[in-house]
């Protein structure tokens, strides 16, 4: 078996005859426990390969492999077994009618035992720390806490991929940090591939690598520190650069050379201090 | 706001009737409502008020839940009453003047029917105020499965109608924010007259239908995504099940309708 646990080749895709090729030649791959940032302008085609991945939408040409499977008609309801999908709305993904409701949905589909259901529901939710509110109505949660009980509906049904597709988009600041922290901790204590998918520089950062799409193609990939590098050709593409890459760029104007390109507040901070105190 | 957004009137409890299994709750319901036009004399209508009200005062539901279910309804009863005082004509005249003349016939039979009204807007309402909607829906897809072998989609039915009621506070919330909104905006549909109220409802309406279909679209979407194909081979988390204090209500209910039926005079 090899690791390559995602495998796009050559993968093209369009929704309809007469419109236009919204990916182009896309071939990447993503290994087991690995985590994926996907980022690109509006329309680059970022959802298209989320929906690809679980067979929600098939490519005209090329093929998609997950986990050795190719991803058909027929393959498709053991592929959703495999891959778990947090969308970008947390109201339009809540099915229950409570918290508990919801977790057991995806369970409910592939005729799992009560008593499973019962365990995993416990336990997925103590992962997303959201145990205390079992039996709450969606209309009581918050946005962030409506997606973490998202996260948990996926990870009952055990993925060995989680996909969120702008999971983050319609949070407030609090919310997205909860989210995000709860995605690393379970990346960290699980073993799961991640494939996270933004528009927003800042939220690559943790990731192993990032896909920078433009205009349904790869046009970047790459570890965080490298893309942030890029940060003219970023802007060229129409994605906003973080303002510490910018505070780097300026002082590297300024003439004051730093160690590395720096991925967050802290690190320029820690660069800062170490500067100068050489000099 | 906050208040409307509590769906149905359940007023949640632990009592008996709480407790009972949705099904055992409707079951009873049918065919109370059913033995309601059965009783005929003093004592078959007071086996029937005596269930009806033990009934209630067993679930501890507060007395202005149960009035405020019955408001709409007062003015039916005191309207059949009065009907019936006016029509029937049996009996002797316990009344006259002028226009007005009444039979003792009139006012007993316009207090029986009221009674009937009464009794059946009770229990329905009791039925309401202690099973969850969510309870009320895997009752009737529990009870309508036979219907599946005439290809009744009876799971799709029961996941409507979950849905259904899941989102209704949403689009609750939703409405509230486009009207303010539209509101800011000097839309004005509170008052003024009826017109131009209506007018003004129809920027609330457009906006709030796109993204209800929207959301139809996405949720298709999610419900996919995490595998459902239809009520085949799915599994229930949720599972009704009859306990012994369902079967002492049976019993309990047996009881009322033998006494009924022995009481209620024939002929
Ligand atoms: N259902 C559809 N039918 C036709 N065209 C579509 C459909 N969904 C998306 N597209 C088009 O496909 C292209 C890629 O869309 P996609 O949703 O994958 O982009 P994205 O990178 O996820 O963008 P965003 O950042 O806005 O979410 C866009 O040009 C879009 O207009
Ligand atoms: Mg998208």
């Amino acid at each position: 078996m090899s690791t390559n646990l995602i495998e796009f080749k050559d993968v093209s895709f369009r929704y309809g005859e007469d419109q236009p090729w919204v990916l182009k030649n896309v071939s990447f791959t993503i290994d087991e426990d690995e985590w994926v940032a996907i980022i690109g302008h509006n329309g680059s085609g970022k959802s298209t390969i989320a929906k690809l991945i679980n067979g929600l939408l098939f490519p005209q040409e090329g093929e998609i492999l997950i986990d050795g499977k190719k991803v058909t008609e027929d393959s498709i309801w053991d592929i959703r077994k495999d891959v778990g999908m947090v969308f970008q709305n947390p109201d339009n993904q809540f099915v229950g009618a409570t918290v508990q409701d919801d977790v057991a949905f995806g369970m409910e589909n592939r005729g799992i035992s009560r008593e499973t259901m019962v365990e995993r529901i416990e336990s997925t939710l103590n992962a997303v720390g959201m145990k205390d509110y079992l039996l709450t109505e969606p209309h009581r949660l918050s946005g962030g806490q409506k997606q973490r009980v998202a996260i948990a509906s996926v990870l009952a049904i055990s993925p060995k991929v989680l996909i969120l597709d702008e999971a983050t988009a319609m949070l407030d600041p609090n919310g997205r940090k909860e989210i995000m922290q709860t995605v690393s901790g379970l990346q960290d204590r699980q073993g799961l591939s991640l494939i996270t998918i933004t528009h927003d520089l800042q939220e690559v950062v943790q990731a192993d690598r990032v896909l920078v799409m433009n205009g349904g193609q790869i046009w970047d990939e790459a570890e965080p520190r490298k893309i942030f590098a890029k940060k003219e050709e970023l802007r060229e593409i129409g994605l906003d650069v973080p303002f510490v890459a910018i505070l780097a760029d300026a002082l590297l104007d300024a003439g004051i050379t730093i160690a590395h390109e720096p991925l967050n507040h802290e690190e320029l901070l820690e660069d800062l201090w170490t500067l100068h105190s050489k000099t | 706001m906050n208040n409307s957004l509590i769906i149905g009137q359940y007023v949640p409890g632990t009592s008996i009737v709480h407790r009972l299994d949705p099904r055992t709750k409707i079951t009873i319901i049918f065919f109370y409502v059913f033995i309601v036009f059965f009783a005929n004399n003093l004592p078959s209508y007071g086996i029937l008020i005596l269930f009806a009200l033990a009934s209630t005062f067993i679930s501890r539901v507060p007395i202005r839940f149960i009035m405020k279910g019955l408001t709409p309804v007062w003015f039916l009863i005191i309207f059949t009453f009065i009907l019936h005082l006016f029509v029937t004509k049996e009996g002797t005249v316990i009344f006259d003047f002028w226009i007005f003349k009444f039979y003792s016939g009139g006012v007993i039979q316009g207090i029986a029917i009221s009674i009937r009204f009464f009794l059946l807007i009770l229990v329905t309402s009791l039925l309401t105020l202690t099973t969850t909607p969510i309870e009320i829906t895997d009752a009737i897809e529990d009870m309508l499965r036979p219907l599946n072998k005439v290809k009744f989609p009876v799971h799709e039915l029961a996941l409507m109608m979950s849905i259904s009621l899941r989102f209704i506070p949403t689009l609750m919330q939703e409405t509230d924010k486009i009207s303010r909104a539209q509101a800011s905006r000097g839309v004005d549909f509170r008052t003024g007259p009826v017109k131009e109220r209506i007018k003004a409802i129809v920027p609330l309406l457009v906006p709030l239908f796109v993204s209800a279909f929207k959301r139809a679209e996405e949720l298709a979407m999610a419900m996919e995504a995490r595998g459902y194909q239809g009520g085949h081979g799915r599994s229930k988390l949720r599972e009704l099940k009859i306990e012994k204090i369902d079967i002492l209500v049976y019993f309990v209910f047996l009881a009322v309708i033998t006494v009924l039926l022995l009481t209620r005079t024939y002929g």
